[in-house]
């Protein structure tokens, strides 16, 4: 299991698969993994692994 | 005629003396002066914070009357010169460092150089991930504070100040976007600036809690 905005969900392979099967697009959300920012370019790199704390922003538009 | 002593004096008087030489020599930058951003400049302003980096790419429409802090004499105007207009009007003192042009991941780094906060003020969803990105990366030690979800008409009340990471907040209600066909109207878009002017001067002054 990892941690996303702290709520417990079964891990993804990377980043990006996560947000595949949540549903959230990739250019919409900044990403933090253990602390640390993951760039846009990385997301598919990434690997999770269980315990992986996660914090996602989704950013909706206006302003 | 006021003179600039008086002004002086009275943002040491009514905010503090100790309070007025931080904001005065804060710099902060604003990155998007639509809805958002030119409220925070302008609250920003008033404070008296001392140099402003103001970045939009974009002229004032008379679309953009009905939420954003510009006049029907602006219109036509490059939004960073008519705000810069404004401010001199409320502060000739402070200084405005203007960038007409788009923020990008290349540049953003280079424009808010030197700054303590940055205001992320865009208006797409896409933009506002592009700068935290740009800026939770490329300039260590400055926290971002972001807007997210103030469209539509629901309660003031959801609109609050979040830290989700330990340099980033985000003001807004984190929902109500503009995706769904949502309006933006302009006494829940100014409150969503005035969160983010409200985070701006508390990190300011050393308050790094939401």
């Amino acid at each position: 299991m990892i941690q996303v905005n702290g709520e417990l969900l079964p891990a993804a392979a990377t980043v990006q698969e996560l947000l595949d099967r949540q549903g959230w697009r990739a250019d919409r959300v900044a990403v933090e993994k253990n602390g640390e920012i993951v760039r846009r370019g990385d997301f598919s790199a990434t690997a999770l692994h269980d315990g992986d704390r996660l914090e996602i922003v989704r950013f909706v538009g206006g302003g | 005629m006021v003179t600039q002593e008086a002004l002086d004096a009275a943002l040491a008087a009514r905010h503090g003396a100790a309070v007025q030489k931080k904001l005065s020599a804060a710099r902060v930058g604003i990155a998007g002066l639509g809805g958002l951003g030119s409220h925070i400049a302008v609250f920003l302003a008033r404070l008296g914070v001392g140099q402003l980096v103001l970045a939009d790419f974009d002229r004032v429409d008379v679309s953009n009357l009905h939420r954003q802090h510009y006049f029907l004499r602006h219109v036509g105007e490059w939004k960073t010169e008519a705000l810069a207009e404004q401010i001199r009007e409320i502060n000739p003192a402070l200084r405005c460092t203007l960038h007409t042009g788009r923020v990008t991941e290349e540049n953003a780094c280079r424009l808010f150089d030197g700054c303590a906060v940055v205001c992320e003020a865009f208006d797409r969803a896409d933009q506002k991930a592009m700068l935290a990105e740009a800026v939770l990366t490329g300039l260590p030690g400055v926290p971002l504070v972001g807007g997210s979800g103030m469209a539509g008409v629901g309660s003031a009340n959801e609109i609050r100040t979040e830290r989700p990471m330990a340099r980033f907040y985000v003001c807004g209600d984190g929902v109500s976007g503009i995706e769904e066909g949502a309006g933006l109207l302009c006494p829940r878009v100014a409150l969503c600036a005035a969160h983010q002017a409200m985070m701006a001067l508390r990190l300011l002054l050393g308050e790094t809690e939401p």
